[in-house]
């Protein structure tokens, strides 16, 4: 029971922060408002007992998106833009692929089932071997690092190639690009 | 930023959420954490550094090219242990074969893997933001 009014509570804030979100036109109040859905997602999380990805999405979704959310504002325009032309069409876009999720939803199994298809697979030989094969008490790192241990070694391919790209783009000699001479102020992200 | 009470704290602080970071790290096997959360929290403590005391000072402390070296070592070191353990007969990122006992085996190539993610992640996060915040500032190299 308690469990339910803090997950109805997590979530009607998380509703009222997308709103918010969308809704405001100063683009740094925004990013300061997805680093809190970021935090609140975490909350939720931690609720289903998933402290591990909590953890991600604190550090990850609150921290470090943030940070480059506001250096990136820091080297555009802090107010958003007005939109051109009608509004429905992307309300309509949206409110169609909503339904649909919604409709999708229908067809999975029911929250926390335990005959669902993702807890007859491996899952069990996982919960059950670990201790005697691996013998580590968090479950999830020996899922993440041994069983799964093929597709960590990706994730991280993954990271660091988002730095290859980041790095290709923005990382040039400064002689080359001609913005170096539009002075922002002192510390860019600061 | 010349915020005084800015500074000290943010001298205060870096140190213990370096601290914290090796604590996710090795923690990892025991309880929640690892080598993504413990890379991002230690790139959190350096730009931390870097916006209250300017680009620049944190890549006089922690220079570019350190990083871009430590980014690819902890890719290789993670590769490097699946190379390690075909070496030593078993399949790749079969840690059993890493010692006598498989299951030793099995938490030195868990801690040696998450290192490599951890150092990774971190040196990413790092450059990446050093990308972003360099773009602001003109004669930065």
């Amino acid at each position: 029971m308690m469990l339910t009014i803090i997950d109805l509570t997590l979530l009607f804030f998380l509703v009222v922060i997308a709103i918010a979100v969308v809704r405001i036109k100063d683009l740094f109040a925004a990013t300061m408002l997805l680093g809190i859905y970021s935090l609140l997602s975490a909350s939720i999380f931690v609720t289903l007992d998933a402290v591990d990805v909590a953890f991600t999405e604190a550090s990850v979704g609150a921290g470090i998106s943030t940070i480059l959310a506001l250096s990136t504002l820091s080297l555009t325009a802090r107010i958003e833009k007005g939109h051109p032309g009608p509004t429905w069409i992307p309300i309509l876009v949206c409110a169609v692929t909503g339904l649909t999720l919604i409709y999708a939803t229908f067809d999975m199994p029911w929250f926390g089932d335990p005959d669902a298809p993702i807890h007859q697979h491996v899952a069990p030989h996982y919960l059950e071997a670990s201790a005697e094969e691996i013998d580590i008490p968090n479950v999830v790192t020996s899922v993440l690092a041994s069983y799964r241990g093929f597709d960590t070694f990706g994730e991280t391919v993954v990271v660091f190639t988002a730095l290859v790209a980041v790095l290709l783009l923005l990382g040039g000699r400064k002689g080359e690009d001609n913005e170096s001479n539009q002075n922002k102020d002192e510390g860019g992200a600061s | 930023m010349n915020h005084t009470l800015l500074r000290t704290m943010t001298q205060l602080l870096i140190a213990p959420i370096m601290v914290f970071a090796l604590y996710v790290q090795f923690h990892g096997d025991f309880g929640p954490g690892g080598g993504f959360q413990a890379g991002v929290i230690f790139a959190a403590a350096v730009i931390l550094y870097g916006i209250v005391f300017g680009i620049r000072a944190a890549k006089k402390a922690i220079p570019d090219g350190i990083l871009r070296a430590m980014a690819a070592f902890g890719v290789l070191l993670y590769g490097g242990v699946g190379v390690a353990t075909m070496l030593l007969g078993g399949r790749y990122l079969e840690y059993g074969v890493l010692a006598h006992d498989p299951v030793h085996g099995q938490h030195y190539g868990i801690i040696l893997v998450e290192l490599g993610v951890g150092i990774a992640v971190a040196s990413v996060m790092i450059l990446i933001f050093y990308a972003f915040a360099s773009r602001g500032e003109p004669d930065d190299r």
